[in-house]
């Protein structure tokens, strides 16, 4: 049994958080946060770039690392704990794992090498309203190599290079990567300003298909799959840092007399958190083993870790503000950035609902087999 | 990552389930009475021992195997697919023996490890009383001295195994003038004296699995007691660290079986199953369940490292034992009306769920309550400090009783 990070992992992860506690501090999201004028941090982005992060998972042979995902999955872990306000899921999660997936060799010798380099922000457009898209809602239209319509919210929409963009062409659904340097843009204000997302406007714009016709929602779920696990690893890195911080904070405040660490109501409250992240953790493990084995569980460790995982997040966030009682309510105390990103992680990939609807139909399905 | 054997585990894997196929009883043990399934369970525990797959973590010297700990669960992971009967021993080789070897003369050790090991004499737990069960340190079974014996007078309960045991390892007052941990003193006893009296407790369930014990007037040597005198409580420690080995998780039945449930149970035009808000529940299970085996598999993994696995274990039985309350109550909502049926003759499953429903609101209470589990969690894991405490500086017999 080998259910775990690895010693090298464990050190490429330790290394990961001494980089990032120095990095990107609280101060580098709320720069983000409180200017509107500001989608992302650049100079973390570019000095992430330079680590090879970006790479971590595309091959040597297209300018990455060449590790995998569990490494992907360590890196993703330390992201999601200091709530770092670049495209990273957007770009790796997303759009590089679209590539990798469902790319010629000419696509992905001409773009993945771009986005290891940093050179290429990426992101995927699926959304086109309130609810779910399905082929039957999907409006955005190719025609001639021409893509038009409207995605909204887009995360990273607005800073983004390239897009990759759900749509139907001749009633059939595909994906399609289109250069977004000449579709109209507008930034959304959102949930969680430190991850930016826009409304995309596109009219005829030059549009090439990634992966074959009629694929479009087949290969949408199965970037879904992938992202869900890497971002299974961001969510489990920020519940995490929400329980320590209530600790903290609950250790330092004193109220009738002593510590409120040492009163059931908050020592209950934190022993909740801690089961509901180690639950989380461990169907994030999974999702990890399925994504870098290619292994056919994969759909339903998916769903597993985006469900464990955007459950322990939300709840660590909420108690995390509630613990700290009134101070935890103000913009001045840094509990509403994870309260903020639970929210923006937990929905990026869809909804939970969906997701356990897809979960069950898949038990279904094996069950009855 | 993966799920695979190292090299050599894969040689002990091979290697147990050989022997396994070659020596297990192939019996079936379901319907079973007790006193069949003890005489089976003794039987193999001896065949175990001879082979030195009894105790494996033990040293040679004293019956075991001077094996790892991942050779253990290797070889419970593949003893649990032969179905071969077990469970008698658990509480006496988990608890009790290691508490006497840490604490008893050669002479004691020379006597009773090698009989428990070979599955000939059994062993329970002595610590719960009627108004000591979280608070066990609260407990008033006392114990006189009476030149070179003592003389112990009380009552415990929720003994497990009690009546068909032949020792147990008691915890008692022998000094109610200090604060109460610092009174207890630990014994070693014969469950067969003619002063135990042993009566089984009728559960809200139905069945009978823990026992009442009482003393009058059970006389013991000063040689019995198990560290020093006053020292009990520093003893109990020894023997509840391995408690969350010994008590599991839950068993019952599980999403599958509710799934299959809902799938056979007409709802509407269609079934059970086609129920969204059911299937939002059934998705949580799933995830539940799955994140408590993988969970495991964290644990396994710093074992087969050589590690101590780390706090994670201690989740386990606080979540499956809520699920299994909760998934049954559901299993009792998909069926409606029909649900109360508990006849295994009518209800699906052989009632399966509607046992469930009354044994998991036990299993919420047994081997720490989920209250204490969350202070343990709390103050052991993420080091929290204790509860406010009014008994530290009380002498016992000052303390408030309400009775």
């Amino acid at each position: 049994m080998n259910f775990d990070y690895s010693d090298d992992q464990k050190f490429l992860k330790s290394e990961a958080r001494k980089f990032l506690d120095a990095r990107a501090t609280a101060k580098v999201n709320r720069a983000v946060l409180d200017d509107p004028t500001k989608s992302y941090d650049p100079d973390l982005w570019k000095a992430v770039a330079e680590m090879g992060w970006l790479g971590t998972a595309i091959p040597e042979a297209h300018g990455g690392l060449g590790l995998g995902h569990v490494e992907l999955c360590a890196i993703a872990e330390e992201l999601g704990r200091v709530v770092a306000p670049i495209p990273f899921a957007s770009t790796v999660y997303f759009f590089a794992e679209a590539l990798m997936l469902a790319g010629s060799d000419a696509q992905k010798a001409d773009l993945l090498p771009k986005i290891a380099a940093g050179e290429l922000i990426g992101c995927f457009a699926t959304s086109e309203g309130p609810g779910a898209v399905t082929a039957d809602r999907l409006s955005c239209t190719v025609d001639g190599g021409k893509l038009s319509g409207v995605k909204i919210p887009v995360t990273d929409g607005d800073i983004a290079h390239k897009a990759v963009v759900l749509a139907s062409e001749g009633g059939k659904p595909s994906l399609f990567i289109v250069d977004l340097a000449g579709v109209a843009r507008e930034t959304l204000k959102t949930l969680d300003p430190s991850r930016s997302a826009a409304k995309l406007t596109f009219a005829s714009a030059p549009a090439e298909r990634l992966g074959g016709v009629g694929e479009g929602i087949a290969l949408m779920e199965a970037v879904f799959d992938r992202a869900a696990v890497l971002i299974a690893f961001e969510q489990v890195g920020g519940a995490d840092k929400c329980l320590e911080m209530a600790k903290e904070y609950a250790l330092g405040r004193y109220a009738f007399g002593r510590t409120i660490a040492g009163y059931q109501a908050i020592k209950h409250k934190l022993a909740d958190i801690y089961v509901k992240n180690e639950l989380a953790r461990s169907n994030a493990y999974y999702g990890a083993w399925a994504l870098n084995t290619s292994a056919s569980e994969l759909p339903i460790a998916a769903s597993a870790a985006r469900i464990a995982g955007s459950e322990a997040f939300w709840f660590a966030a909420k108690e995390n503000v509630q613990t700290h009682g009134g101070m935890g309510f103000t913009w001045a105390v840094d509990c509403h950035l994870y309260y903020r990103r639970a929210k923006q992680l937990g929905l990026v990939a869809g909804a939970s609902r969906s997701w356990k609807e897809r979960l069950v139909s898949q038990l279904e399905r094996r069950n009855a087999a | 990552m993966d799920f695979n054997d190292t090299t050599e585990e894969a040689a002990f894997r091979s290697e147990a389930r050989t022997w396994l196929e070659a020596n297990a009883p192939k019996v079936n043990l379901s319907g079973k009475p007790e006193a069949e399934l003890l005489k089976l369970a003794k039987a193999w525990q001896a065949k175990k021992a001879e082979a030195r797959y009894a105790c494996i973590t033990w040293p040679k010297a004293l019956g075991g195997r001077g094996g790892t700990p991942i050779q253990q669960v290797i070889f419970s992971q593949e003893e649990g697919k032969v179905g071969a009967p077990r469970g008698f021993f658990d509480i006496g080789l988990g608890m009790c023996i290691p508490t006497l070897m840490a604490f008893s003369d050669d002479a004691t050790k020379e006597r009773f490890v090698g009989p428990a090991v070979r599955g000939e004499e059994i062993w329970c737990q002595l610590f719960s009383e009627p108004s000591a069960g979280s608070d066990v340190a609260g407990l008033r079974t006392k114990a006189v001295r009476d030149g070179d014996d003592w003389v112990i007078n009380g009552q415990k309960v929720w003994t497990s195994g009690a009546h068909y045991c032949d020792f147990g390892i008691v915890l008692v007052r022998t000094d109610p003038d200090v604060p109460k941990h610092k009174g207890l003193t630990m014994f070693w006893i014969d469950m067969k004296d003619p002063g135990v009296t042993v009566k089984p407790i009728h559960q809200m369930s139905g069945g009978s699995n823990f026992n009442e014990v009482y003393f009058e007037n059970v006389r013991v040597t000063d040689s019995q007691r198990l560290g020093p005198v006053g020292d009990g409580w520093k003893v109990a420690l020894v023997t509840l660290m391995n408690e969350r080995l010994a008590v599991g998780g839950a068993t019952g039945p599980n999403y599958p079986e509710l799934l299959s449930l809902a799938r056979s149970t007409p709802s509407g035009d269609s079934s059970a199953l086609e129920d969204a808000a059911f299937r939002e529940k059934l998705a949580d299970w799933y995830v539940q369940a799955e994140g408590l085996k993988l969970t495991r598999f964290r644990s396994i993994t710093a074992l087969s490292r050589g590690q101590t696995p780390g706090p994670e274990a201690s989740i386990g039985k606080i979540v499956s034992a809520n699920q299994l309350q909760a998934m049954s109550t559901e299993a009792m909502e998909v069926l409606d009306q029909y649900g109360i049926i508990s006849d295994p003759e009518l209800a699906p499953l052989e009632a399966g769920f509607q046992q469930s429903v009354m044994w998991s609101a036990g299993l919420r209470i047994a081997g720490g309550t989920d209250e204490i589990l969350k202070n343990i969690i709390a103050e052991r894991v993420l080091g929290l400090p204790g509860d406010v405490r009014v008994d530290k500086d009380v002498a016992f017999k000052d303390m408030p009783t309400g009775l």
